[in-house]
């Protein structure tokens, strides 16, 4: 089956000022592009979240400095910090808030699995309330390992059949 | 010919409305999520129209069990959470604790073990106050300000890479010295930043000092009075913002700082610009220290040599000669030996003064460790400051306060 | 500033029943329940120690008696100095404290945390609730008895527990945090969880 990872000018036939191409990598393109976060800034990890959208390693060039702490107007969570118990289900109901499309990054160790806080008021992962689609690791990950985590997020976006979803519901 | 206005006081409005005109309070929630919290902090307030009559902060959201994580671990294994309870300036945390278990076992460090000590906790100092300055900016609506400090602190981190592997989250003090000595030419640099770091910091003070919206929005804002400071356990720049000049640097000074000469400023109204202004000339004091450890800077060994149950040995000797092994070994599974008793340290943290109660019963592992935390107790003045404030004013009490979650909830 | 040998002199002469703690570094009283308050008050009224820096509890776990210890750090911001006092509960099952947040508004929150983290009650004390864990938990984690790894409970959000179908577990501990027991042969030296009794294939024995 055809993969639907297509080059945005599919046909270069160009015809005046158009361009042909499919409606899946032109939808995939839109969204991978404008990916605006929803910072779930916790702990330590929304300190390396700040750094990534300052100066220095700039979110902004992939189009994500629109940190929305609005959940109606982001398209991604990236849930950064320890989830204690007390916290999942504010994280949760963020979460059913959020429009669709919607992903979720886990970024930092205690998002993915608990980190090292194995106690009694932590969440072993965030995954167990929400899916999640990237995990990055590191306990802060530095600013670039973020960046490759959102870049890894973009191909998965591209790779999806997102005209179909579009059109059938 | 001006214009004179006069904006009369909401609380005092609200509070003198007719009866017939009384509204219903609003409930209003702000956060756990909030751009403006500071992390995790929820703020359960109840409204009439724009003025808090009451506001009741919910903390815990960030709990992660630090203390009942400590009664099961060794003493050096403990260091990384320390990390992580101001995850804003974990040097200064990695040293507190360091000392307070020393402290338990009656240990002294050499002289270039407690410089370097002292110059990693100003440099930690630097690195919190920028991200205050920064984050109280951006809420007040200074973006230009939190786009500055990080590009600062981003060289700040740098250097904690250079001396640490880690920018920050460093874990850089064991019990009885440090991870490492500094690298090759790592002062050289620190000197430099130094350098650098002054003018720029004059410009980032100079965005805000005399701007007229900024003073318009911190100008009597958050005022709290000395008696309140003290009832309430208040610490650090909050303190002394308000006209108490506590500062245990000065007063019980450790890790040698006794030989530095700095000054500690102190504010006289308690509002949230005194706050501000204490926190900004607090950096330039820090340089200034800085450069006194840089320029005597003591040679030596860099951990505690005679420790010989306590601090791990060189790994050349542990692999080679029997006597290190065994301690080595003993170090690392068993944790560094304390002798029972209970111990009490406190540290001038940039936020505050952070504090270790550790109850030993002998052995590697601690009994009871309690962290006092300056954010909890700087945050258990909220009820009472927010009240009769509005709503934007308590976003700018809530910057000037510079309080980190992770701290107050461990 | 009234030395450490002059403050215990007079502390002792005022309160009868009061005597001294061990400490390493600064002094130590230990000071029955019933007394606390007039000593904490003789203290910051007397002898300038104005700041309540810290207020905490230790439990010596349910085979001692007193069982808990409810331990305050005074600061005196002229004289620099600090002062620990220690009062044991009288009661090891349903443990309580005079409040001192008649005296300092600041421990209001420290005695809450105290509360939610051992259970101790404290009287007078004008909204004792938990602080740091949500209201409905069941448990005090400070406890001796209570694991680490927690105990199985639900999240406090019952929509979203339904939702999600998630509650509170007790966390992975996989054998660790690995610590080596002091003071045994090396042969029974490896280092593996302080509390081995149970771990996530074997619950912990009620």
């Amino acid at each position: 089956m055809a993969t639907t990872d297509q080059e945005l000018a599919y046909d270069t036939k160009i015809e005046g000022d158009v361009v042909v191409t499919k409606l899946d990598a032109a939808v995939n393109w839109l969204r991978t592009n404008s990916m605006w976060p929803m910072p779930m800034g916790l702990a330590c990890c929304a300190i390396e979240l700040m750094a990534t959208a300052s100066s220095r390693f700039d979110i902004s060039r992939f189009g994500a400095e629109v940190m929305r702490f609005s959940p109606r107007q982001s398209d991604c969570m990236i849930v950064a910090g320890t989830v204690t118990y007390k916290m999942a289900p504010v994280v949760r109901r963020i979460y059913d808030q959020m429009a669709a499309p919607k992903w979720v990054i886990a970024m930092g160790a205690c998002a993915s699995s608990g980190g090292m806080y194995r106690s009694y008021a932590t969440l072993q992962g965030v995954d167990r309330i929400l899916p999640v689609d990237v995990y990055i690791s590191g306990c802060p990950p530095r600013p670039e390992s973020l960046l490759d985590g959102l870049m890894k997020l973009q191909a998965k976006v591209k790779r999806e059949h997102s005209a179909a979803k579009l059109l059938s519901a | 010919m001006a214009t004179e206005f006069s904006f009369p006081d909401a609380a005092a409005k609200a509070a003198s409305v007719p009866k017939e005109f009384e509204s219903e309070k609003m409930s209003l929630s702000m956060g756990p999520s909030h751009p403006s919290t500071h992390g995790v902090l929820r703020l359960q307030f109840e409204l009439d129209g724009e003025v808090v009559t009451k506001a009741d902060p919910v903390i815990g959201y960030l709990h992660r069990g630090d203390e009942k994580i400590a009664e099961n671990m060794t003493y050096n294994q403990f260091v990384p959470y320390t990390d992580r309870l101001d995850y804003i300036a974990p040097l200064a945390n990695n040293m507190a604790y360091a000392i307070a278990v020393e402290r338990l076992a009656k240990l002294e460090v050499p002289p270039r073990c407690q410089a370097i000590r002292v110059l990693t906790a100003e440099l930690a100092r630097v690195s919190s106050h920028l991200m205050g300055l920064g984050a109280y900016g951006i809420d007040v609506g200074a973006w230009s300000v939190f786009m500055y400090c990080f590009e600062e602190r981003e060289k700040l981190y740098r250097l904690f890479e250079e001396l640490t592997g880690a920018r920050f989250t460093t874990s850089y003090t064991r019990i009885g010295g440090l991870q490492r000595d500094v690298p090759e030419g790592w002062t050289g640099r620190v000197g430099a930043f130094c350098d650098q770091f002054l003018p720029i910091l004059d410009e980032i003070l100079g965005l805000l000092s005399r701007n007229k919206i900024f003073l318009d929005r911190t100008v009597g804002i958050g005022v709290i009075s000395k008696t309140d400071a003290t009832a309430y356990g208040l610490t650090g720049p909050n303190l002394r913002g308000s006209g108490i000049p506590t500062d245990l640097r000065k007063d019980r000074p450790y890790s040698g700082y006794e030989q530095y000469e700095f000054d500690v400023p102190v504010g006289a109204q308690g509002d949230c610009y005194d706050r501000y202004l204490c926190r900004g000339e607090e950096m330039k004091q820090s340089v200034r220290i800085i450069r006194q450890v840089l320029k005597n800077f003591p040679g030596g060994d860099w951990y505690a040599k005679d420790a010989r149950k306590i601090f791990a040995p060189p790994k050349a000797k542990v692999l080679t000669s029997m006597e290190e092994l065994i301690n080595n070994f003993m170090i690392v599974t068993e944790g560094p030996q304390m002798p029972p008793g209970e111990v009490y340290f406190e540290a001038e943290n940039p936020k505050g003064i952070l504090g270790f109660y550790i109850v030993s019963t002998g052995g590697g592992v601690p009994y009871r460790l309690k962290i006092r935390s300056p954010s909890f107790c700087n945050l258990s003045i909220l009820p009472k400051l927010c009240v009769g404030a509005m709503v934007s004013d308590v976003v700018s009490i809530l910057g000037s306060l510079d309080f980190v979650m992770g701290e107050c909830d461990r | 500033m009234t030395s450490d040998v002059d403050l215990a002199t007079a502390v002792r002469q005022q309160f009868p029943p009061v005597t001294t703690r061990d400490s390493l570094d600064c002094q130590a009283f230990n000071v029955p329940a019933a007394e606390i308050l007039a000593v904490l008050r003789f203290l910051r009224d007397q002898h300038g120690f104005d700041v309540l820096t810290d207020a905490t509890a230790i439990d010596w776990s349910a085979a001692k008696s007193p069982r808990f210890t409810v331990v305050w750090h005074l600061y005196s911001s002229t004289g620099h100095g600090y002062v620990r006092l220690a009062a044991d509960c009288a009661s090891d099952t349903e443990p309580s404290m005079p409040s001192a947040s008649g005296l300092w508004a600041g421990a209001n929150w420290l005695e809450r945390e105290i509360f939610d983290m051992f259970g101790i009650k404290f009287d007078g004390h004008p909204d004792l609730r938990r602080i740091l864990m949500w209201e409905g938990y069941p448990y005090f984690p400070l406890r001796k008895e209570f694991p680490l790894a927690g105990l199985p409970t639900d999240l406090p959000d019952a929509e979203i527990a339904a939702e999600t179908k998630a509650g509170l577990i007790a966390a992975p501990m996989a054998g660790g945090p690995f610590v080596a027991k002091s003071g045994r042969p090396m042969s029974e030296a490896e280092p593996r969880a302080k509390d081995e009794a149970w771990n996530e294939r074997r619950p912990k024995p009620e």
